[in-house]
């Protein structure tokens, strides 16, 4: 289970936001992805969740996203900016509606990972913002998925929760996973890889394709 | 089988619990047949006459109600995010979530329509046919409406271009349901108008989950 990106490009409206992103993840190794605000982090894992047009390669475990969409998908967890939460259901309906849609990890283990025993019957729209963002990344371990994409993980998490978070993300690779994490922060993991995004990348438009972009960013 | 039932159960506990919007097209319908008497007037050859052709034509504007928010919620949340990695189908996801407001939405009016056919003076003849023919004509509206739920998710009071892209579609039930109820009511043959729209609501239930999956994709990609 290997994850390999090949010239990677990512175009929003028209625009270029990061090209030639070319690197590996290995099984057990967790990836921290840095750059300043607007260099990309957001836009690269959702490409590589398959929720974003690409151009380039993105292989994991043989499948090439471009060819076969859903067996890519059906390898990763993502966890973005937004919680995924229905704040109607209370916590314990919130997490085994995903354990059962996904039918992969075990509850039990994502309760007592980020201690939801005590808010288990709890509206979601009664928790803090840290209770809800450890809710959605509870969602992580009861997906039972290969590989983790982050996008700001620690974000509203206290500092002992965050250290607990590591220590999650270390378990999760030492069982063969892999993670991929944009985050600003020191994580404390163990001198983990980093691929940096430069700002500055040429800010090139698409070529005139789409007629309704035309001259939008000139 | 227990992804489709925690989906089925998690629509139909969102659509009960406070601002999910069940009750919503049950007491639009209720209000708009209930006003109907006093614009007409209390004439009831007359109101026998409409009966049909009100009836439906309420019904189908309440299911319209609560369409907006079909997929637009799970897309605000992120949650629409997360169900496509899942290993469900989009296009089974789409069917299950239109079941669901079917369920929430055009049950209740399937069971409300006769007493308010009272109102309106029905002939006792329809009765039936009233019943009938908006429990098979009713899904069709659900699952005609994910297409337009799902081609206007994310667009911020996308309510108006739903109603726009989804109400034409509904011409066919609308014509073969209202048919049937009137034809009842008259005394004359009803099997035609049912099995037209019978037909339509067959076609709709077989193609829109593929259709709306399909808009989805094309929004998330």
């Amino acid at each position: 289970m290997t994850l390999n990106v090949s010239n990677l490009a990512c175009y929003r409206t028209g625009r270029l936001i990061f090209s030639d992103q070319s690197f590996t993840v290995e099984p057990g190794e967790a990836v921290m992805l840095r750059g300043p605000n607007g260099s990309g982090k957001s836009t690269l894992l959702r490409a590589l969740a398959g929720m974003l047009p690409f151009e380039g390669d993105v292989v994991l475990n043989g499948i090439s996203l471009a060819d076969d969409h859903d067996g890519v998908q059906e390898q990763i967890a993502y966890a973005g900016h937004l919680d995924a939460i229905k704040p109607q259901l209370t916590v314990g309906e919130n997490l085994t509606f995903w354990a059962r849609l996904f039918e992969g990890g075990s509850i039990r283990e994502a309760v007592e990972q980020f201690s939801l025993a005590e808010i288990w019957d709890r509206p979601a729209h009664a928790c803090s913002a840290g209770q809800k963002r450890r809710l959605g990344l509870a969602r992580l371990v009861v997906s039972g998925r290969a590989l983790w994409l982050l996008d700001e993980p620690t974000v509203s998490l206290d500092v002992e929760t965050t250290a607990r978070f590591a220590e999650i993300i270390k378990a999760h690779c030492a069982g063969g996973g892999m993670a991929l994490i944009a985050t600003h922060i020191d994580l404390g993991l163990d001198a983990p890889r980093e691929i940096t995004l430069d700002p500055n990348v040429m800010r090139k438009t698409m070529p005139p394709s789409d007629p309704f972009l035309s001259g939008a960013w000139e | 089988m227990n992804a489709t039932f925690a989906v089925l159960t998690r629509e139909l506990r969102l659509a009960l619990r406070s601002g999910g919007g069940a009750g919503l097209g049950l007491a639009f319908f209720l209000i708009v047949v209930m006003l109907i008497p006093f614009g007409v007037g209390p004439v009831p050859h007359l109101l026998a006459q409409i009966a049909p052709g009100t009836l439906w034509i309420a019904a189908l504007l309440a299911c319209l109600l609560s369409l907006d928010r079909l997929f637009q919620a799970d897309f605000e949340d992120g949650t629409l995010d997360i169900l496509t990695l899942s290993p469900m189908p989009l296009e089974g996801l789409v069917a299950i979530k239109a079941f669901a407001h079917w369920l929430t939405t055009g049950l209740p009016l399937v069971i409300a329509a006769p007493i308010l056919g009272i109102t309106l003076n029905l002939p006792d003849s329809a009765y039936w046919w009233l019943v009938t023919s908006l429990a098979v004509g009713t899904p069709a509206l659900s699952f005609l409406g994910a297409i337009g739920a799902a081609l206007t998710v994310g667009i911020r009071r996308g309510g108006l271009l739903l109603s726009l892209l989804v109400l034409p579609l509904y011409i066919p039930t609308l014509i073969f349901g209202a048919r049937c109820v009137a034809a009842a009511s008259e005394g004359m043959d009803v099997i035609p108008a049912f099995q037209l729209l019978a037909g339509v609501t067959l076609l709709t239930l077989a193609l829109t989950p593929i259709a709306a999956a399909a808009a989805l994709r094309m929004h998330m990609r």
